[in-house]
């Protein structure tokens, strides 16, 4: 009986172990890695400039004008003011109701409750209402906002707007800012209860400042994701037309956002007003890449310190 | 304290509840009052009290088909680039600028689709008309990249080590143990984000709403190279514009029975996408 070497010519040798020969393949698949790559990037810098270079023409001529003008029904005259002023406002009362929440559940969740069904269910909900379309959540302002506490909010109001748009976002403060406090090393609330802290001294003087960072940065991204909301906007009935309304502080008459109104000037067909979308567009952008980069600038600052 | 947070969670709670209840006491008002065979017609115009389901549910189908092409290599490429081979100055480039994509409001997509890519893509390419399904299927599927990216991402770096170094230790090159150890070893987390992908390409609104042409209802049809029009959009149709309906009636009530299916195949989506993360997760 003759004992066969298994397979030895398929056994590299030392040379060609040491020797490092030019690997085609891979370099081919890391090639197209980094054209897909690179192809994302292109798609967003093509999508920026693109915006720019259409709306240019108002931008570069009558900006100032085109900024604090209402809507109106002559493209050459039209302006984005009560948009901006729709959009900061729903910004504020954004702010002002899902951050307390969220950041309430999200302690709830993290600190205060004992695992059971109820948190299980809780914690299940929030990750499916995370994902429910937001035209549906027009609905849901339409129905309970805008019809059942409409003596409250005034009925199709940036108010109603504002809450649908803080409840959609909601979910998305609650997941971020539970991240952010799981985060926190438990050797520091150990600590904490050592020296006699109760549950809420701790929370609030170790928990809490410690994440947020990562509390602010989530509920500024939700922030800059409800300024660019539009669908559920039109279903609580923001203004599409022309209107002398919507001016600061008017929480309970008629509205626009800027995106609506982009949205309504985007189906206009002549060339004046594809030149005017495109510059709302750039306003539009400058806000929500501001809030952004704010976000991203956060988080990468205090990373590095950590 | 506790009892003021567990209130702030039981809020969310309470938001499901509310937003099943509206959607369900109008969804069935409309089911017993129209005429059952309005459903299934020869398209969805819903003023004249055609309702059709079928063109909707294929209009979001074909919008979530396109997307998928164009999100899922981009994105899962993207992705194993910067988990398996970016250095950390690539990924501290590339990673904002695939955050600042993800924050792109929906609305700038849809004139962007409207108004480049269908021009320059559908219309050069494809013989499209200027409203397609394919040209707002391109622009959901740029907006879908991100989250592509950063769902399979998160599976690729769930990957022990380990199996990376075995792999090498038999002798196996990079590539070949991306693609035959890496990549299959992340496969559910892969197909969660593909499904999460899809789910959020079916919810989305306002893309579809400028870019696909649906406004005033539209013929059933499966063609990416016309008009067409899909749950969201025609939501977005029922309570817009020249073609907002009024208070009552069927065209009215059918706004949330479509909200409803929307909402229906959207949960289904995300619940089996949850399930497939957390097992992967379990097993590392």
């Amino acid at each position: 009986m003759t004992v066969v070497a298994p397979e030895l010519d398929r056994v590299p040798s030392a040379a060609a172990i040491r020797q490092r020969r030019l690997d085609v393949s891979g370099a081919v698949f890391k090639g197209a890695l980094l054209a897909a790559l690179a192809l994302t990037v292109a798609l967003l810098v093509l999508l920026i400039t693109d915006q720019i270079v259409d709306g240019w023409d108002v931008l570069s001529t009558r900006l100032g004008d085109f900024l604090t003008s209402n809507v109106s029904s002559r493209a050459g005259s039209a302006g984005v003011m009560q948009g901006i002023i729709g959009t900061l406002t729903i910004a504020v009362i954004v702010a002002a109701v899902a951050f307390p929440i969220g950041v309430g559940a999200a302690l709830y969740l993290e600190e205060y409750a004992q695992p059971s069904r109820l948190t299980r269910f809780i914690d299940i909900n929030i990750r499916n209402l995370s994902g429910v379309p937001s035209v549906v959540y027009g609905i849901l302002g339409f129905t309970i906002l805008v019809k059942a506490l409409g003596s409250f909010t005034g009925g199709a109001s940036v108010l109603a707007g504002g809450l649908t748009l803080a409840i959609l976002v909601l979910p998305i403060v609650i997941i971020a800012s539970a991240e952010a406090i799981r985060a926190v090393p438990g050797a520091l609330r150990e600590a904490g209860y050592g020296v006699g802290g109760t549950r809420w001294e701790v929370t609030r003087g170790l928990v809490l400042p410690n994440a947020m960072p990562g509390i602010l940065t989530g509920t500024v991204l939700a922030l800059a994701r409800a300024m660019g909301e539009a669908a559920p906007l039109i279903l609580v009935g923001a203004l599409q037309g022309f209107f002398t309304g919507g001016q600061w502080g008017d929480l309970t008459g008629p509205f626009t956002a800027l995106p609506i109104t982009i949205f309504q000037w985007a189906k206009q067909p002549s060339d004046a007003w594809r030149v005017n979308t495109s510059a709302a567009i750039v306003v539009l952008l400058v806000m929500v890449l501001l809030v952004n980069t704010t976000a991203i600038l956060l988080r990468n600052h205090f990373e590095k310190r950590r | 304290m506790g009892r003021l947070f567990q209130g702030a969670a039981l809020v969310s709670v309470l938001i499901s509840v509310l937003i099943v209840f509206s959607l369900v006491r109008e969804a069935i008002e409309f089911l017993t009052s129209v005429e059952l065979g309005t459903l299934w017609t020869s398209g969805w115009f819903p003023r004249r009290g055609l309702f059709d389901v079928k063109t909707l549910i294929f209009g979001s189908l074909i919008i979530a088909a396109v997307a998928m092409l164009i999100a899922v290599p981009i994105g899962l490429a993207s992705a194993v680039y910067l988990s398996e081979y970016a250095r950390p100055r690539v990924r501290r480039v590339v990673k904002p600028a695939l955050e600042v994509l993800a924050g792109i409001p929906s609305v700038v997509l849809g004139v962007f689709a409207l108004l480049w890519l269908s021009p320059q893509i559908m219309q050069r390419f494809f013989d499209a008309q200027v409203f397609s399904l394919g040209a707002a299927g391109i622009g959901v599927g740029i907006l879908t990249i991100p989250l592509v990216a950063s769902v399979s991402e998160d599976a690729l770096r769930a990957v022990p080590q380990s199996l990376r170094e075995a792999s090498y230790g038999m002798g196996a090159k990079k590539v070949t143990t991306v693609v035959r150890v890496v990549v299959p070893a992340a496969i559910s987390g892969l197909v969660a984000a593909l499904i999460l992908a899809v789910s959020r390409a079916i919810g989305e609104t306002m893309v579809v709403a400028i870019a696909a042409g649906g406004t005033g209802g539209s013929l059933f049809t499966l063609d990416p190279s016309g008009p067409g029009q899909t749950m969201t959009a025609a939501m977005a149709a029922l309570a817009s514009g020249t073609d907002q309906v009024a208070g009552q009636g069927n065209a009215y009530q059918s706004l949330f029975f479509v909200g409803f299916m929307l909402f229906a195949f959207t949960l289904v989506l995300n619940v089996i996408a949850d399930r497939v993360v957390r097992r992967v997760r379990e097993r590392y």
